[in-house]
């Protein structure tokens, strides 16, 4: 197995959020500003890396049949765990985040890649499998969360671009999620043609 | 390795071990940072405090707990600076869940200042409140009374601004603004706190 390609496929040929379209539910609702989609990124790795190597190390005590509410209890403990932490070291996250890292349970990409590769792979390559996704999916949050930020409020990071007055408050809200999702993926898929 | 076979007896073997090792991690997680949480939550609330009460430095005088409809409000009388009140949605009916708030009022009964605590609302909409009834904010609250009647959203006939899309939330924080009087006013008929002014004496009457 080709260590080098497992850990670039999550980033470019299947990265999650422009090509497999997994996991819209944060990608949408957390990206309303470039720090905010690095965060719910970053935490969405670390949860993809652990989950990955715990669910290859116990594959195959995993009988088939109960292998979904295994998993899930897996995934759910290490969120609650990072939840934990970051309420108690990261208080600034929190408050910007709170909402979302319980759903970080539920995001698609977790359990997929728990299934389609953890589950059939040794745990070094599972690991490198969940940074990969993972790196993958905070490069995209990252990226639609500045350009979200930078054509609602003329900012990217907290550092001013142009005046506020000239950003258009649609694409900090729902709706302006979508638009800026749907022109990133026309022009990656338009890249990688 | 070779798979386990899906029989009843490994299924549930496996799942029980999978959970209780779950639980003891969690367990072991929560002892670990429950002290710090619990830390947190503490200097947040005491900069909250100081915070509604538009001050640097205060001394809580006493603390007052204050049952409203089966609900837990607690009073820190500050002297002549005020009260800080901590107060809930007495009905509960916030758009996410718990909705905890400090506000300040000053000894005439006029709010000083306020602060979110806890909140579960939608990041975005109803989490705006955190600066959407603040001073000079589009429906800042700062310095109404709420012995002039209680506070309520324009569409319920008040004078506040509801935060765009988020009339529920306005709803809620409003309630618990007002709980948050009546327990201040509740605390004063008790407290050691100097004789209720002008403005209290009145809400006293459109009390009874």
């Amino acid at each position: 197995m080709n260590y080098l390609k497992v850990l670039f496929n999550g980033i470019v040929k299947e990265n999650p959020t422009f090509v497999l379209l997994l996991g819209m539910c944060p990608t949408l609702g957390t990206t309303s500003s470039a720090l905010n989609g690095m965060s719910m990124g970053l935490a969405t790795m670390a949860v993809l890396i652990v989950s990955n190597f715990i669910i290859s190390c116990i594959k195959s005590l995993i009988p088939d049949m109960v292998r979904i509410p295994a998993f899930i209890v897996v995934i759910a403990s290490l969120v609650t765990i990072l939840q934990m932490f970051i309420k108690a070291y990261a208080p600034e996250v929190d408050k910007s985040l709170g909402l979302f890292i319980p759903l970080i349970v539920v995001n698609c990409i977790i359990l997929g890649r728990a299934e389609a590769f953890a589950a059939k792979n040794n745990p070094f390559a599972s690991i490198l499998d969940g940074l990969g996704m993972g790196l993958g999916f905070t490069i995209a949050l990252t990226l639609l969360g500045g350009v979200r930020e930078l054509l609602g409020t003329g900012k990217v990071f907290g550092f001013e671009c142009f005046s506020e007055n000239y950003g258009a408050l649609v694409f900090v809200l729902a709706p302006g999620a979508f638009i800026a999702l749907g022109y990133l993926i026309a022009i990656i898929n338009k890249i990688k043609k | 390795m070779k798979k386990m076979k899906s029989s009843l007896v490994n299924m549930v073997v496996v799942l029980t071990l999978i959970t209780v090792v779950a639980g003891g991690a969690l367990a072991y997680v929560n002892s670990m940072t429950e002290t710090k949480i619990a830390e947190i939550n503490q200097q947040n609330e005491d900069q909250a405090k100081k915070d509604v009460l538009c001050t640097d430095e205060i001394k809580i005088a006493s603390e007052t707990p204050v049952t409203i409809e089966g609900k837990e409000f607690v009073v820190y009388n500050a002297g002549e600076k005020g009260c800080a009140v901590k107060a809930v949605d007495p009905m509960n009916a916030s758009f996410g869940g718990d909705l905890t708030i400090m506000v300040g009022f000053d000894p005439d009964g006029n709010i000083l200042g306020y602060k979110i605590l806890k909140t579960q609302e939608t990041p975005g909409l109803g989490a705006k409140a955190g600066e959407w009834f603040q001073k000079d904010a589009r429906g800042s609250i700062i310095g109404k009374n709420p012995a002039a009647g209680e506070l309520k959203v324009k569409k319920d006939g008040g004078d506040v601004d509801a935060i765009t899309a988020s009339t529920i939330t306005s709803r809620a924080f409003l309630r618990a603004v007002n709980a948050a009087y009546d327990a201040y006013r509740q605390s004063l008929g008790r407290g050691p706190m100097p004789q209720p002014e002008a403005g209290a004496q009145t809400s006293e009457q459109v009390n009874q």
